[in-house]
């Protein structure tokens, strides 16, 4: 029998091999996945939850890939275009002494080229010196390449010298080209994706890692797509934290082509709890509150979520595309509902480091 | 708090199908061990009632929500000339019945409201009367343990009395409502114009003597303390010990918005609303089924509740005011469709049931 094979596996820690993963998949039982989650996480960082102060910097939502997953890009013209210059940014951030994290991701502008992206994190930097800046998903980094004519690793490397700290794990979606040939075909494909990461690790640069699922994608490909992350986070130790984004098809021509819904929140649950099982050579795993909404998140941390993420000032991606949270959380709240579950809130800094102050 | 060999014996209690004693209760709900506790309850849940999720195709229909007791943790009621302030007429109620009935799958009707200060025992037994005839095939659930008290009170007729008439207007069964916390202490403070303790659990008591099958509630998460909530279930066990009419339990969490206690009381977690369920069905061992109230608890929760204990989801509601007047961001009805596939992606068993949990259809 595969499950009892895998349940074997995962009470001595074992990892778990393709089918054995599919196998507890269809197994469907929640609590078992959670409770086996639970155990790994605090093998991995005890009683410790972690949350950071950031703030979400969105520099464009103006963008060339156009793709069918997303509710939050518009051609420029449209009425809801912007484009931040770098005064917009130096306003942003005029309050943002106490923020420990920078996050800055953005659209594939058509014609900003790669030193305006530069110049933002150079600014952030100087504003904020002590600040860890998490920027930009390979994705962009992709197309910084494409628009610069500079390898991935030049790139990088320009970044990193302008004072980017650790890259943001989005656009990995599902890394399969079948999947991306119809939810987003002018993003970077599988491969590329995995290259940047792994070029990026091997400069030093940390990085998180991401899925969305719950649209077109078959099981198996979630799967394939959690064994890849595993293989490279094997050869390059590079990725600090998952995070899983289940897939929000208001207002996108993905959801409309496929008459999608937002899947439930026990398939959010069980694919938490699964990808934790999974990725055992991961430390941590977000539950990314602005998605799962609050009540969810909390529920996460039993399901092996180490991570509440941030008291984010200003999210406009996943709220364009009808997520239900409110932008913004306090300190106190993130605190008390973490208390709430028996486990102890530490403040982090963009590497895990715990914020002393707050201790 | 945490002690391994408190958790091993409890735990040995539960599958070996022994009562948990009220300090079990009150472990269970200090111990902090969400996904443990969720195992058991799902161990006990499969055992009673094993795979099926029921459901009903129903209509909420509120006659009026001007209403005398005015309790503290209630958004609904109002005074009369109060804004928002209605009483149905029964073409009103007819109406609404007959817009619900375009659903060929309705099955039951669901009907509370607040004390009017004015309408007689008659004028609320003329609703049911008139519904019943007009639409046989439903079957009416109707009025809480408050409600059949009030009847009493403004009528001069008995509790048992009252219920007669109801029965043979029509009515069916009992609702769960208006338990809030079965102690004095909690009533005094929050509701002390309607029925006490003592006087609820008799309605229940008295409607289960004449075979009219009633459901049972807790609202949790105001002022009461953790051990009031085992007392609380550990009454409505000795009660169902006694007369078996206990259909349903359904935990109800404070919702705050708009009510006297908005600014002094938080809503639970849904750590809290978890917990809950969970040790309710443990303790809750003669009961046959435990609700997740989606309007509530949220669909989301609603749905992670089903690993959590619970069989029961409600129903599509046509239209809920009671808790959207108290700030409730769910929907205020779901389509069955969206049901079913709530149910289904939990891996269980839909099933459409009416009022008394006779099953109507099993979506394969």
């Amino acid at each position: 029998m595969i499950l009892s094979k895998a349940k074997k596996k995962i009470s001595s820690g074992q990892r778990l091999n393709r089918d054995e993963i599919l196998a507890l998949y269809e197994d469907n039982d929640l609590l078992y996945l959670g409770e086996s989650a639970r155990r790994v996480k605090e093998s991995k960082t005890g009683k410790k939850i972690f949350y950071t102060v950031n703030r979400h910097i969105n520099l464009t939502n103006v963008c060339k890939a156009n793709c069918p997953l997303c509710a939050y890009q518009c051609q420029s013209g449209d009425n809801r275009a912007f484009t931040l210059e770098l005064d917009d940014v130096e306003k942003i951030l005029q309050d943002a002494a106490h923020v420990k994290e920078i996050h800055i991701v953005s659209s594939l502008h058509p014609e900003k080229n790669f030193s305006y992206y530069v110049d933002a994190v150079k600014l952030v930097k100087k504003i904020l010196p002590h600040v860890g800046i998490n920027a930009f998903t390979p994705v962009e980094i992709v197309n910084f390449s494409k628009i610069s004519g500079k390898s991935f690793s030049q790139v990088l490397r320009e970044l990193i010298a302008a004072g980017v700290t650790s890259l943001a794990g989005g656009g990995a979606e599902i890394l399969s080209d079948r999947v991306r040939e119809i939810i987003c075909p002018k993003k970077c494909s599988s491969s590329e994706w995995l290259e940047v990461m792994r070029t990026a690790h091997k400069l030093g640069l940390k990085t998180n890692a991401s899925m969305m699922y719950g649209h077109i994608e078959t099981i198996e490909e979630r799967v394939d797509h959690l064994i890849k992350l595993r293989d490279l986070q094997d050869e390059t130790d590079g990725f600090q934290a998952m995070m899983l984004f289940p897939f929000h098809p208001e207002n996108t021509q993905l959801g409309k082509n496929f008459n999608l819904q937002r899947v439930g929140s026990w398939e959010d649950l069980k694919m938490l709890a699964l990808s934790r099982l999974v990725l055992d050579n991961f430390n941590h795993f977000k539950a990314f509150w602005i998605m799962l909404t609050l009540p969810i998140a909390q529920l996460a941390l039993s399901f092996g979520a180490d991570d509440l993420d941030g008291t984010i000032g200003e999210e406009k991606i996943i709220h364009a595309a009808g997520a239900k949270s409110s932008t913004g959380i306090s300190r106190e709240t993130l605190e008390k509902i973490i208390s709430e579950c028996g486990y102890q809130p530490v403040e982090r800094d963009s590497f895990y480091n715990s914020v002393m102050e707050n201790i | 708090m945490f002690v391994r060999g408190e958790l091993e014996k409890i735990e040995s209690k539960v599958l070996n199908g022994k009562r948990l004693s009220r300090e079990d209760g009150e472990f269970l709900f200090a111990c902090n061990e969400l996904s443990w506790l969720g195992t058991l309850a799902d161990y006990v849940r499969k055992k009673i009632c094993g795979d099926l999720v029921y459901y009903n195709v129903n209509c909420h229909v509120n006659l009026t929500n001007i209403c005398k007791a005015r309790c503290k943790f209630c958004a609904f009621g109002r005074d009369s000339g109060d804004k928002g302030a209605y009483a149905m007429t029964i073409d009103d109620a007819i109406k609404l019945v007959e817009e619900a009935s375009l659903d060929p799958h309705l099955s039951g009707l669901h009907i509370v409201s607040g004390l009017h200060p004015t309408w007689t025992f008659e004028n609320y037994l003329a609703f049911v009367e008139v519904l019943h005839e007009k639409f046989p095939r439903l079957h009416i659930k109707g009025f809480t343990g408050v409600e059949i008290q009030h009847f009493a009170n403004i009528s001069g007729l008995s509790v048992e009395e009252i219920l007669i008439k109801l029965k043979a207007a029509g009515l069916e069964t009992i609702a769960g409502g208006g338990a809030e916390i079965l102690t004095d202490r909690i009533r005094n403070t929050l509701c002390p114009k309607k029925a006490t303790a003592d006087q609820w659990l008799d309605v229940a008591r008295t409607a289960h003597k004449l075979g009219i099958k009633t459901n049972a509630s807790m609202l949790y998460g105001h002022i009461e303390t953790l051990a009031e909530r085992v007392e609380h279930l550990i009454r409505l066990r000795e009660l169902q010990d006694e007369t078996g009419g206990f259909q349903t339990f359904i935990c109800f969490p404070f919702l705050p918005k708009n009510t006297a206690l908005e600014k002094k009381i938080n809503q639970t977690s849904m750590w809290d609303d978890l917990r809950t369920i969970a040790i309710s069905r443990l303790m809750l061992d003669n009961f046959q089924n435990i609700k997740a109230y989606w309007v509530m608890l949220t669909v989301p929760v609603a749905q992670v509740a089903l690993s959590f204990g619970a069989n029961d989801i409600d129903g599509t509601i046509h239209r809920e005011n009671i808790l959207h007047d108290a700030g409730a961001t769910s929907p205020r009805s779901l389509a069955e469709d969206e049901i079913i596939k709530i149910i289904r992606d939990a891996g269980r068993v839909p099933a459409a049931v009416d009022s008394n949990f006779n099953v109507r259809r099993i979506i394969k």
